[in-house]
């Protein structure tokens, strides 16, 4: 038997629900490290953004809180901040913030149907980050409509 | 089992379980303000402050901030866990985690007061 080889960073399970290849065991054929040819399969995608996004948010929760303080100390708060979203780069930020938020949220719900046993296959798995993707995507230009 | 001493709950297991409950109050959480925010296009300063000197609202928000610690205690946990290791920085890995992760805990930790004296307070 061949040693078991230190492997990526993110486990591979989590985006290739069925693994034709099991990469435990060394072996001898080429490694493609290549990022400019390496596919990615979708759900590889939606995997990262859904931990950028989480990441982000994190961060953008202190712009959030800043915001709601903001807006319930005083009635020339809320007006501070209603001024503040008539500007282009405070629209930007919470659009950005609110487009990380909707993302984090439908993935994640789909992140818990998995783990809840739905979608597990290859086909599901696919089928559910496309579904993700398109959510995702309405969600962002509604949010877009919302603030401008 | 694996255990990990800057693990939070020292436990993989319970670690997943907040992860999962936590948001599963933080989506209920969104969408309640969201819903909110769609409700009312013309929102002023007296309704918007009504709604979170509500009690219920104002409990929902706490426990909500509570979920929102938990949830990104974990969370950033996992990923400086993946990125900030020995493997990928070499010698100093563990200890650059270790400044990640009390950075992580100190604005966790203001969010948590922060968050507390606007839902308190309003
Ligand atoms: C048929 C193929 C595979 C089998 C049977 C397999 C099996 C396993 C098993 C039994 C574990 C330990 C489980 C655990 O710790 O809970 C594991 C862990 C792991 N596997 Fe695989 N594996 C396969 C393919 C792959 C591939 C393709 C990758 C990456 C390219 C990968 C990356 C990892 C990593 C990084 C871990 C560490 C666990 C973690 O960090 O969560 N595996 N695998
Ligand atoms: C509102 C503020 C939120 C913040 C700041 C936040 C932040 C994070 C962070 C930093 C992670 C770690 C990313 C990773 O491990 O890949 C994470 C993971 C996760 N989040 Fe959130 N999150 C929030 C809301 C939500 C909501 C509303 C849901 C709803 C379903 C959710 C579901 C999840 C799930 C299921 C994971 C686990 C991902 C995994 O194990 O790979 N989060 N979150």
């Amino acid at each position: 038997m061949a040693d078991a080889v230190t492997l990526s960073v993110d486990c591979a399970h989590k985006y290739i629900p069925y693994a034709t290849v099991c990469y435990h065991v060394k072996d001898t054929r080429p490694v493609n490290l290549d990022l400019t040819t390496f596919k990615f399969p979708l759900p590889a995608i939606t995997s990262i953004l859904h931990r950028i996004s989480g990441v982000a948010l994190f961060f953008g929760i202190g712009v959030v809180l800043y915001l709601l303080q903001l807006s319930l100390e005083s009635e020339a708060g809320f007006e501070q901040v209603t001024e503040l979203f008539r500007a282009t780069p405070a629209k930007l930020v919470v659009w950005l913030i609110l487009t990380g938020l909707l993302y984090h949220l439908i993935a994640g719900i789909k992140h818990l149907l998995m783990d809840w046993g739905l979608g597990e296959s290859r086909e599901g798995a696919l089928r559910g980050a496309q579904v993700t993707l398109i959510l995702s995507l309405a969600a962002t230009v509604l949010s877009w409509g919302m603030i401008w | 089992m694996v255990t990990n001493a800057t693990s939070f709950s020292r436990s993989g297991l319970s670690d997943w379980i907040i992860q999962r409950f936590s948001a599963v109050i933080l989506a209920a959480y969104t969408l309640f303000i969201l819903a909110v925010l769609g409700a009312t296009p013309e929102l002023d300063y007296e309704s918007w402050r009504a709604v979170f000197s509500n009690n219920p609202v104002r409990l929902f928000s706490i426990i909500s901030l509570f979920a929102l610690c938990g949830h990104t205690w974990v969370g950033m946990w996992t990923v400086g866990t993946d990125y900030l290791t020995g493997r990928q920085l070499g010698g100093n890995g563990t200890f650059i985690r270790l400044i990640y992760q009390s950075f992580c805990v100190l604005l966790i930790a203001v969010y948590l007061l922060w968050g507390i004296q606007i839902f308190w307070g309003s």
